[in-house]
């Protein structure tokens, strides 16, 4: 395998709602940072790949007006995921495997402003069976969250740890969109919002953009002082039905942490893109991690989730730690799909 | 020019074309239609309702169906206390995943239970039909407690 390492990585602020700001404009300051913090040019990057999802924009192909952004003249190679951007990132490592580009360019890109994003995820769903029911993605992880109460696992109180947590860190992160310091007991005492899940239990509505930039062996050590090299990366999936899978676990993360070797070594930092919080108790478990590891400094998906950006901020988020000494190895996690049905796993060495 | 308004207008997106559902969807909602429920058996020889043309796990076609009963027993729920517009209920109700007997997977529906006191996991639940039927998974109106049936 050709080594490939993360050099840089840009996010925007994660705001409830970009009134004035189109997708275009919300990313052009983003590729503007990261080409200038991996000391590019436009003209040096040799593919770029993005993530989105129409659905957001309700436009067919609105995928192909974002390159807007980019540049598209001179001709481009170019690509394009209707998935999360961390599964760009994922075509973009296999791309610099064939050997004949040594820079890539990702980026993802989300504003769920417009719509009702909680009614919307219904689309992704079975056509025939499940999305005539409009069955909202609130809805869906709150079910998943009873299997994991009723299994006996974990408890109300361990989902709010987790919101707490994740809201207090948010407070060092000047792009996460929520934060605050109120303490588990306090958020238990809010009422449901579809029970057993409370407001604090899921993700805020997020317009946001991130982008990534990849660069193989000499061109990673040349444009970076501190690469973050990719070491493994992998990413499964389960049954599309919700009740053939497992929902207490996440066979999918399991399998994606075992071939990225994610347990050959300890890891300083884990990102993982959980935006529910009962999902980061599922996640830790199909990963192995322990107590000491720093989970979501961040904040994570709870204190901040664009659609479609989220979990190639996780990325960013352990690239950045890396980069920046603070860690030496690190694991990202993106998951796509409700209730954590694929999962991406990525893992980071300095 | 500061900007003092935002402008905005409605856009309508409609793909306007007919799906065929294929042997085992059409099959399955062929019996909605009629009153039955039909799974299918996986390669594992599980029930999978709804049934599926390939299994889920080994990809290999499927075409043993299986009819199931019209009742069975909450494995999951959660309490919608405000429907969105387009569920199935407007009235607070559950959704369920739901496996039903002669099943070994669940599928998911409504359940008007009328409170969330009544709800809890293990319970068992019926479906209620919908009078009108067309062949399509809203032909189950929704699931009630069995005990009020």
């Amino acid at each position: 395998m050709r080594d490939v390492a993360v050099v840089g990585f840009a996010q925007s602020p994660s705001v409830r709602r970009e009134d004035s700001r189109n997708e275009v404009e919300m990313l052009m300051p983003v590729v503007e940072e990261v080409l200038a913090e991996s000391g590019m040019g436009r003209e040096d990057i040799g593919f770029t790949v993005s993530g989105s999802c129409d659905y957001l924009a309700g436009v067919p192909f609105s995928f192909v007006s974002a390159l807007d952004a980019v540049g598209a003249w001179p001709p481009i190679q170019e690509s394009h995921v209707e998935m999360d951007g961390a599964f760009a990132l994922y075509e973009a490592w296999v791309r610099l495997q064939h050997g004949d580009v040594d820079t890539a360019l990702v980026y993802a890109f989300g504003k769920s402003s417009p719509g009702s994003l909680r009614d919307l995820m219904a689309l992704q769903l079975d056509p025939y069976c499940l999305a005539p029911l409009w069955p909202d993605a609130i809805s869906l992880a709150a079910l998943q969250a009873r299997v994991l109460l009723d299994s006996g696992r974990i408890t109300e109180a361990d989902m709010a740890a987790v919101a707490a947590r994740s809201r207090r860190d948010a407070r060092d992160n000047p792009k996460a969109q929520v934060s605050g310091d109120r303490p588990a007991e306090t958020l238990l005492e809010e009422p449901y919002l579809v029970a057993p899940l409370r407001l604090h239990d899921c993700p805020p509505v997020s317009d946001g953009a991130a982008a990534v930039v990849l660069a193989a062996g000499d061109a990673a050590r040349r444009t970076s002082a501190r690469p973050a090299w990719i070491r493994g990366i992998d990413h499964r999936i389960e049954p599309q039905a919700l009740g053939v899978r497992d929902l207490a676990h996440s066979p999918s993360t399991a399998r994606a942490a075992q071939v990225a070797g994610a347990g050959r070594g300890p890891v300083d930092v884990a990102e993982l893109h959980a935006p529910f919080s009962h999902q980061e108790l599922i996640l830790r478990e199909a990963i192995g991690i322990d107590g000491g590891v720093a989970v979501n400094p961040s904040g994570g998906a709870l204190a901040a989730n664009p659609m479609m950006v989220a979990g190639l901020i996780r990325v960013g988020e352990a690239a950045r730690r890396i980069h920046d000494g603070s860690a030496g190895r690190a694991l990202a996690h993106a998951t796509s799909g409700p209730c954590l049905q694929q999962n991406l796993v990525c893992v980071l060495e300095a | 020019m500061a900007v003092t308004a935002v402008l905005s207008a409605d856009h309508v997106l409609e793909y306007p074309y007919k799906r065929s559902v294929g042997p085992v969807i059409g099959r399955f909602l062929t019996g909605l239609r009629d009153g039955r429920i039909e799974g299918i058996r996986g390669a594992d020889g599980r029930v999978l309702v709804p049934p599926v043309e390939y299994d889920p796990f080994t990809a290999a076609p499927l075409d043993e169906f299986v009819e199931v009963g019209s009742s069975g027993v909450v494995t999951t729920w959660c309490w919608v206390a405000e429907p969105r517009p387009q569920q199935p209920l407007e009235r607070p109700f559950a959704w369920a995943l739901i496996r039903l007997d002669g099943a070994d997977t669940a599928m998911l529906h409504a359940v008007d239970a009328g409170d969330i006191a009544r709800m809890r996991t293990g319970m068992r639940v019926a479906v209620r039909w919908r009078t009108e039927r067309t062949g399509h998974i809203r032909d189950i109106e929704s699931f009630v407690p069995e005990e009020r049936r």
